[in-house]
């Protein structure tokens, strides 16, 4: 599902390198929490991995497709097809509708629309459906998402990232923003919702109470010989 | 594609209020520019519209422009005066056809009077050589019987609201100094004209008899002090005037006109000069020209102006919507999209702008066609743009649409550095 090999990332200018990550490897379906400080490379990590950044050595393959591999546009059509992915906070489009928020990914993807419509008939019947299941009642489909809680917009942005089943659902830390009663639902709804749909869960987050939750728990630091060079 | 710009223009419309200001400046430079160049094609219509068939105009010695400008425009100031004899004379050439003279200087409500002789309804051509014709009455007698009869231009009828039949005194010359009216010798209308386009509608024609017999007890402009000349009374003194403003003259061979104009010039009676109205056009169009150059170069740096406000206000937006264009990059939209989104947004202001600009040019000549017909008489009419205008219009739209991909590429560098972190 997805693989890291010799990786290692330079931000363009900087004198070090952020990530230097021997091996990574995570199986179809599983869930993986990924623990780290802030500023620790972990929001690079995602850029990696969903395509937006490439390595400045070594390879990093989804769905065992080097994005390497894919020109820009290619790219950005492949993580359409393939990757959710939900921010820490500020996850919708604040003048879009929370309907219109979630089927985005499909407005991009048409492997998505069809999928979505295979699921529930039509891509809104999809978008519905897991807006239903993340506990948000029709009343606010066609609100706009500017006007919703923040816990309310994380669960849009999670039924968002769900749409069209995707192979890989990536999280940056996001409850983050959430206070502890709407973290834990929230965890609940996101690691359930992956397991319905078959998808593969990346979750970053630097709260590590969170990690029992999960099929695997890793910390970036410990994987990552860049910050091991900086300590030392 | 589709899905991008319904995304635009959703996002657009979420920050409509800024974008609407920006859009009114672009409409209000498209108003400015468009509006000059309307001014300027309809003045220069209307001017080389208002005098045809007339080979020259005889005056006295002064500058070209400054006698078309008088004698056919009714603009400007007066020239010296041309005695009759020698008009007289200057007929007498074997080239000439028909003399018209014309005498100017009195005023109606700020309409200008016009004294001439009958041949002036037969000879006098506008716009592509049509004659003068009478929506109502007939032409001004000439003789003693119809001494105060005058004909009026359709614009002078319709908006002061004549008929037939009806009385009338004129001012002394523009009008406005107190008792400087011809009260006591009162002219009724018997002829309207039709309307013309041309400063003729806007003239009151006397005869030349008439126009004398109104200052018979007048002396420099003012009244003779003791001496009062009745309307009948004057019937019975000498009207046959002396002197008049200018002549229009008609040749029989056109190719004798620089022969004609060189015996005018050496005309040993007084100095006179006669110009051609089309030479005399053009030289004004040359004065005039770089006027219009200057105003339309001012509209330009407008049209500028505020593409550059546009270039600005969504390079400014932009900073704040850093975190848009990474949910975009999430969910799967290309850099190139974001540009395109970018450059659609100010692409629709500045297409918007200009409509908006278009619509409100056609507007101010719907409002304000009446007003510049009756103080400057200049016909404009609501028409499609022409050539040019649609070549301004052009140049704006394609000025907008590059401005447009400034900040598009802004974006798309941005968003191709910030990825799905964006550094705020």
């Amino acid at each position: 599902m997805i693989e890291l090999n010799a990786l290692r990332y330079r931000w363009p200018g900087a004198s070090h390198d952020c990530l230097d990550i021997d091996a990574l490897r995570v199986a179809a379906g599983r869930t993986l929490f990924l623990h780290g400080p802030s500023g620790g490379g972990k929001s690079t990590l995602l850029g990696l991995l969903a395509g937006v950044l490439l390595p400045s050595a070594g390879t990093v393959s989804l769905l065992g497709t080097n994005w390497a591999t894919l020109s820009g546009a290619r790219r950005d059509a492949f993580r359409a097809d393939h990757v959710g992915y939900i921010f820490q906070q500020f996850n919708l489009l604040p003048y879009l509708s929370v309907l219109d928020n979630v089927l985005l990914p499909c407005r991009f993807s048409g492997l998505r629309r069809q999928r979505a419509a295979a699921a529930a008939g039509s891509p809104q019947a999809a978008a519905g459906a897991l807006l239903q299941r993340v506990g948000l009642s029709e009343a606010l489909w066609t609100r706009r998402a500017a006007t919703l809680s923040v816990g309310q917009q994380q669960r849009v942005a999670a039924a968002r990232a769900l749409i069209g089943q995707p192979e890989l659902v990536i999280a940056d830390e996001p409850t983050s923003a959430l206070d502890s009663a709407l973290r834990d639902s929230f965890m609940a709804l996101l690691l359930q919702q992956c397991r319905d749909v078959g998808s593969t869960l990346v979750f970053v987050s630097h709260d590590e109470r969170l990690a029992a939750l999960f099929d695997h728990s890793l910390s970036l630091p410990q994987i990552n010989r860049a910050t091991q060079a900086a300590a030392a | 594609m589709r899905a991008i710009l319904a995304i635009a223009l959703r996002s657009a419309w979420n920050r409509r209020g800024t974008l609407a200001l920006v859009g009114l400046s672009v409409a209000l430079s498209t108003f400015l520019l468009l509006g000059v160049e309307r001014l300027r094609s309809d003045v220069r219509e209307n001017f080389s519209q208002s005098v045809s068939g007339t080979d020259l105009i005889v005056g006295a010695r002064s500058g070209p422009m400054q006698l078309l400008l008088y004698a056919v425009f009714r603009v400007g100031g007066a020239t010296n005066n041309v005695r009759i004899d020698s008009l007289e004379a200057i007929a007498k050439h074997r080239a000439v056809a028909w003399m018209v003279p014309l005498s100017l200087g009195d005023s109606h409500r700020s309409h200008p009077v016009l004294a001439t002789t009958p041949g002036y309804f037969e000879h006098f051509r506008y716009g592509d050589k049509q004659a003068l014709a009478l929506a109502q009455g007939r032409p001004f007698s000439g003789d003693l019987e119809g001494l105060y009869e005058v004909v009026l231009g359709a614009e002078v009828a319709g908006q002061l609201g004549y008929r037939l039949g009806d009385r009338l005194t004129l001012s002394h010359g523009g009008g406005g100094m107190p008792g400087a009216e011809h009260v006591d010798k009162p002219f009724s209308v018997v002829g309207i004209l039709q309307r013309t386009g041309t400063p003729v509608d806007r003239t009151l024609h006397i005869s030349l008899q008439a126009m004398e017999a109104i200052h018979l007890d007048w002396v420099a402009g003012v009244p003779l002090p003791g001496t009062k000349i009745s309307a009948e009374q004057a019937r019975a003194a000498d009207l046959d005037p002396k002197q008049v403003t200018a002549a229009l003259v008609g040749l029989k061979n056109r190719a004798a006109v620089f022969a004609v104009q060189r015996a005018v010039a050496e005309f040993e009676g007084e100095p006179l000069m006669a110009v051609l109205p089309g030479v005399a056009l053009d030289e004004l169009w040359d004065v005039v020209g770089a006027g219009e150059r200057a105003l339309l170069a001012m509209s330009a740096m407008v049209a500028v102006v505020s593409l550059v406000g546009l270039v600005a206000v969504v390079l400014a937006g932009l900073n704040e919507r850093r975190r848009e264009l990474a949910v975009l990059r999430a969910v799967g939209a290309a850099p190139r999209h974001v540009l395109l989104m970018l450059a659609a947004e100010g692409a629709l202001v500045t297409l918007l702008g200009v409509l908006l600009g278009v619509l409100a040019v056609a507007a101010a000549v719907v409002a304000l066609a009446p007003w510049l017909q009756s103080s400057y008489g200049i016909t404009m009419t609501s028409s499609a743009p022409t050539a040019p205008q649609w070549g301004l219009l052009a140049a704006v739209l394609t000025a907008g649409f590059l401005a447009s991909l400034v900040p598009g590429w802004r974006a798309y560098r941005l968003s191709l550095a910030d990825g799905l972190s964006p550094r705020d």
